[in-house]
């Protein structure tokens, strides 16, 4: 009987994997209730035990709750039916991997900068302003096509009145309470040698989805 | 010692001030914690045995009220500071500004979890593939439906077209002129001091052509030919003519007069029952 639950469980889990790591619709992720559908009412625990497994991965299961709204106390599972889970990498990326993974070094401290500026702002901020800011550093014909691109893949969303606020990739991916300790902990730097190097990269460079 | 009247006088104003200054705090105007809630509430209890009229109990609950909108306020604002997340956004915004490239890069990394996504082709999505492949009817059996008729491309001639009713059998200026002759020509025959009755000039055989007319009319008047004189009491209307268009009229600014050419008014018009 034992074994059978078990068989039960490490069939969901492995189902579980497959809708998690291949993308089934535009975004990635997958809703609660498609778990639900799939996996049955238990679907909570079969991603706790692969939220175990991913572990020695340096992976996660990670849950986002609809409208930023996370439950005080243990979710119920209405509330992780409307909820979004990922797999997100637990730890954290060394400069030389984030480079690895397509991100220009400019393009991601222009993130960096981008998103603790709009989390200054209470969550918006004048698009504007993020230009004037980003053009400090960045070559003023890349600050609008960074911004476009951070807007394509998810981390932004732009309003009609040009207002920009945090989307879904942002809230999926960044810590936005860690990134905020992090960035307060922080010395202030003068200018490394390795950014002249990298500004001389600029034009030509393609862009990675 | 002042009477009853006048501490119910100096009562009433001071909710009405207390009022005022909680509908500021409430435009987000003054800092909500500018108001000492308990002296307000010491105020408000103090004058209470005294009100006995409907207006007077409104005042006093409308007070309360706003002041419980502001306490409202107050613990939002407390809320919001004792948050983990709530940082001064001054300080928060030098440390963006003087960070360096490398340095916000760090800081990032130190917050930020990449998605992980999979894009792989698996033996049994290939075979899913060719299956479907197999059973996918040819674009042109499935398309046949669509074919549309090839159609000759030549020119047309202007008798074609007038034929077809896509044009009139004169220029609109060149129609628009003779009736402006015509118009003329009537109001000198039938008309008084230069003008005519509207529905006169309209009206005609068919409803059809009454419609025409009255289209046309509306732009003689438009194009600065006519005008219309209107007596609002008797509710007659009448159309003049220029003896010179009136090029200006275009410019200025115009008022649209609506005049309902409808089948109920032609027929009385033709019963003699509309002027």
């Amino acid at each position: 009987m034992r074994k059978k639950t078990k068989g039960i469980y490490a069939s969901k889990i492995k189902r579980a994997t497959h809708m998690l790591f291949y993308r089934r619709h535009q975004k990635p992720g997958v809703k609660g209730w498609e778990f639900h559908r799939a996996l049955g009412a238990d679907y909570p625990k079969v991603l706790e035990v692969l939220d175990d497994y991913l572990k020695s991965l340096d992976l996660m299961v990670k849950t986002v709750f609809e409208e930023e709204k996370t439950p005080v106390g243990k979710p119920t599972l209405e509330e992780l039916n409307r909820a979004r889970f990922y797999v997100t990498l637990r730890g954290e990326l060394t400069p030389k991997e984030a480079k690895m993974i397509g991100w220009r070094i400019d393009d991601l401290a222009g993130l960096a900068v981008t998103i603790s500026y709009i989390i200054s702002k209470k969550g918006q901020a004048p698009r504007k302003d993020i230009e004037e800011l980003l053009s400090e550093k960045l070559p003023g014909w890349k600050v609008g096509i960074n911004i476009d691109r951070y807007i394509r893949y998810g981390y932004l969303q732009q309003d009609d009145n040009e207002q920009l606020y945090l989307d879904w990739r942002t809230r999926a991916e960044v810590d936005e309470k860690a990134l905020i300790e992090i960035l307060l902990r922080s010395e202030a730097q003068t200018t490394l040698p390795s950014e002249s190097a990298e500004e001389k990269e600029g034009v030509g460079e393609q862009e990675n989805e | 010692m002042p009477s009853k009247k006048e501490q119910k006088k100096f009562g009433r104003e001071k909710l009405q001030r207390i009022i005022e200054m909680c509908m500021a705090i409430e435009n987000h105007t003054v800092d909500p914690f500018l108001l000492n809630v308990d002296d307000v509430i010491k105020v408000v209890k103090e004058y209470f045995p005294q009100w006995e009229k409907a207006d007077e109990l409104n005042l006093d609950s409308e007070a309360i009220h706003h002041l419980a909108s502001v306490i409202k306020l107050q613990s939002e604002w407390v809320k919001n500071r004792s948050t983990s997340l709530y940082t001064d956004p001054f300080l928060l915004e030098e440390k963006i500004v003087q960070a360096g490239k490398e340095e916000m890069i760090n800081v990032f990394l130190g917050a930020w979890h990449p998605l992980v996504e999979l894009e792989q082709l698996s033996l049994h999505s290939l075979a899913e593939a060719m299956r479907y492949w197999d059973g996918l009817v040819p674009i042109r059996e499935r398309w046949k439906d669509f074919e549309v008729p090839d159609f000759a491309i030549g020119f047309t001639s202007r008798d074609e077209l007038i034929k077809d009713r896509v044009l009139g059998d004169k220029f609109f200026s060149e129609e628009l002129e003779a009736y402006w002759q015509e118009l003329k020509m009537r109001v000198k025959e039938k008309g008084a001091d230069g003008k005519m009755f509207y529905w006169d000039f309209i009206g005609a055989d068919t409803y059809e052509e009454t419609v025409n007319r009255a289209f046309l009319a509306s732009f003689l008047i438009s194009y600065g030919y006519a005008t219309l004189v209107i007596r609002p009491l008797e509710e007659e209307v009448f159309i003049k003519p220029f003896d010179k268009p009136n090029t200006k009229i275009q410019s200025q600014q115009s008022v649209s007069i609506p005049i309902a050419v409808t089948y109920e008014n032609w027929q009385k018009w033709e019963r003699g029952e509309l002027d």
